[in-house]
């Protein structure tokens, strides 16, 4: 017997250095592009840290001062030095509730129309429209709501809400005193605009993961297309609608450059929603660049870690929410 | 008397079908009439300003005639910034999360926070961006606007990186590997070829994004009158300029903020459009 692959074998020293070179080589620039992923990957948990630790410390010195106090205080004075988070936690609690209130039966009505009733060839048209209205950037809004929308409301409204309500207890009071045009119910309303994408296409995805089968069937039993929607289409995807509409109030919540617009930034809790207020991040936005003194500085970046806690725990229900009704449908 | 019962029975339920089906067509009109709304006004008050001299003039002093150029020129380096900054660190993490990574403890996390990032307030961003860089070297300055815009733009990145090495097929990979490819000659040479359309969408969004970001500019970038060739102080944008020109009481301040911001939204309709287009080109 002969050995044939015995010539293969043997190869010439020099070839085999070089080639054992070129390995080398290979080796050294998959283990460096391996470990250069997986640095960028850290960089974005060290981003994040990042943000959390550096809030922490620009707003100890505030934490220190008033203590927990700061959370409940209503005053807020660069004058004196005092300051309190409740009227921009609670101008911002407000705004988004109202956004959400009008955007989430909104949005869902027109995801119904986009599944359900739209003609197929109409669908991406309007699919598009509404993206394109999630696209344009915050401070369109702002401006747009300043100068368009504020005055609008002025006019029709907010007369229309004061004269009705005018009177009647509990109610009455939140549309009380005169129709300024910017204010809580505005930024709520502009807000209310500015989520309505958001909500109406995570329902709309949702909506059409929904298994054929059960519908069919659901008609088959002589379903309402209402009634479809209802009983069938909205069970099956509610945690999903649950983490779009989540998704949507940490936008809400965090808005800026729109609400600063229209809000009238002032320190103040009213009853009425046609009242000016103010809210964390326009509080920031506003004041700032102006900030003179430490204290008021961090005051400042205490009111961003406390947006960024509220908006740390939507968002990750949010995404909880979507991660489930991802494993279920996928 | 059954049947009498069960015609109300059928015509309650018609009429509740009716009704929601009209809420359905009114809801998407009020949705869509925002846009028309928005889009109408910003042409209504923004095109009468359109000129040459927007492009060719400094920001003016209140009761001059002038343009937008420092701004427009501002926002243009202050993207491009974040682009560069952004972009690498933001394929990089997305390629880990995709191919290195893709079912590991440490991607499940990293995803988590990207996600998070994604949506965290860009105030936020602006004001961690203060701390760490503004407050440090003392001044404001464009550099630490750019960086800001690039937290923006990375999760964007990681994300829509991820997604489309995901939609790679193995076979891919596979082929690849037994023509003897190392991994990362894999990845470079065939993965991202086959995923160029997507990532470059990922971008084209980012920046789509970050165009029209006021906040975390605010205090980082601030603003500038004049034009600068100093990234190391302030640098005028065109958001900036906008927010300060709308609340002014000046009549030609507010009428240049207008021309701002349809010069912006066109700028961003049309990235998102492209974007789409590619998209829809790279299937």
């Amino acid at each position: 017997m002969v050995d044939v692959t015995l010539p293969g074998r043997i190869t010439m020293p020099s070839e085999r250095l070089a080639r054992s070179r070129v390995l080398d080589r290979l080796r050294l620039s998959d283990t460096v592009f391996h470990n250069l992923t997986w640095a960028a990957a850290i960089g974005v948990l060290l981003l994040l840290s990042g943000v959390i630790i550096s809030l922490i410390s620009g707003s100890l010195l505030t934490f220190k001062t008033f203590g927990l106090s700061f959370l409940t205080s209503q005053s807020w004075n660069p004058v004196t030095d005092n300051y309190g988070a409740l009227p921009a936690i609670y101008g911002t609690l407000v705004t988004s509730s109202i956004a959400m209130l009008i955007a989430v039966p909104v949005g869902l009505m027109i995801a119904f129309f986009l599944t359900e009733l739209c003609p197929q060839w109409l669908r991406r048209p309007i699919g598009i429209a509404i993206e394109l209205l999630a696209g344009i950037p915050s401070i369109i809004y702002g401006i747009w709501g300043l100068f368009m929308f504020a005055p609008f409301l002025q006019a029709t409204l907010q007369p229309f809400l004061i004269k009705t309500f005018h009177g009647i207890p509990g109610i009455g009071a939140l549309f009380a005193g005169p129709p300024y045009g910017i204010g809580m119910l505005t930024a709520g309303l502009i807000l209310a605009i500015m989520v309505l994408p958001f909500v109406t296409s995570i329902s709309r995805d949702v909506f059409e993961a929904v298994p054929g089968v059960l519908k069919e069937a659901a008609y088959g039993l002589g379903c309402t297309r209402w009634e479809v929607v209802r009983y069938v289409v909205l069970p099956y995807t509610r945690v999903g609608v649950i983490g779009g509409v989540m998704l949507g109030l940490g936008r809400a919540l965090g808005e800026t450059m729109a609400v600063t617009f229209v809000i009238g930034n002032a320190h103040r809790i009213s009853a009425s929603l046609l009242a000016p207020g103010t809210t964390i991040s326009a509080t920031i936005a506003n004041e700032f660049t102006e900030a003179v003194g430490d204290l008021y500085t961090s005051a400042l970046i205490s009111l961003g870690l406390i947006l960024f806690v509220i908006t740390f725990i939507v968002l990750s229900i949010a995404r909880y929410m979507l991660m489930r009704i991802e494993r279920r449908i996928g | 008397m059954l049947d009498a019962a069960l015609t109300a029975r059928y015509s309650g339920r018609r009429r509740r079908n009716v009704i929601a089906t009209l809420l359905a067509y009114a809801a998407t009109l009020f949705g869509m009439g925002w846009l028309v709304l928005i889009l109408g006004a910003l042409l209504w008050k923004g095109f009468g300003g359109l000129s040459l001299a927007v492009f060719t003039e400094m920001t003016p002093p209140p009761g001059s005639a002038g343009g937008l150029l420092n701004a427009i020129v501002g926002s243009l380096v202050l993207t491009t910034l974040a682009v560069v900054i952004g972009t690498p660190i933001g394929v990089l993490a997305g390629t880990y999360l995709a191919e290195y990574g893709r079912h590991d403890r440490l991607s499940r996390l990293v995803r988590f926070i990207n996600d998070i990032l994604l949506s965290a307030p860009s105030i936020v961003i602006g004001l961690f961006i203060y701390e760490v860089m503004v407050a440090p070297m003392g001044h404001f300055s464009g550099y630490a606007g750019g960086v800001a815009l690039a937290v923006i733009v990375i999760p964007v990145v990681v994300r829509t990186t991820e997604d489309m090495l995901t939609l790679v097929p193995n076979s891919l990979r596979e082929a690849a590997t037994s023509i003897g490819l190392p991994r990362s000659l894999a990845i470079t040479r065939i993965c991202y070829r086959a995923a160029r359309a997507g990532m470059v969408t990922g971008v084209l969004l980012a920046v789509a994004r970050i165009s029209g970001e006021t906040a975390p500019l605010l205090f980082t970038s601030l603003n500038n009158q004049f034009w600068s060739n100093n990234l190391n102080g302030p640098v005028s944008s065109l958001p900036v300029v906008i927010f300060q020109f709308a609340l002014s009481p000046y009549k030609d301040w507010q009428a240049l903020a207008w021309t701002g911001a349809l010069i912006i939204t066109l700028a961003v309709l049309t990235l998102s459009i492209s974007a789409r287009a590619l998209v829809r080109s790279g299937k």
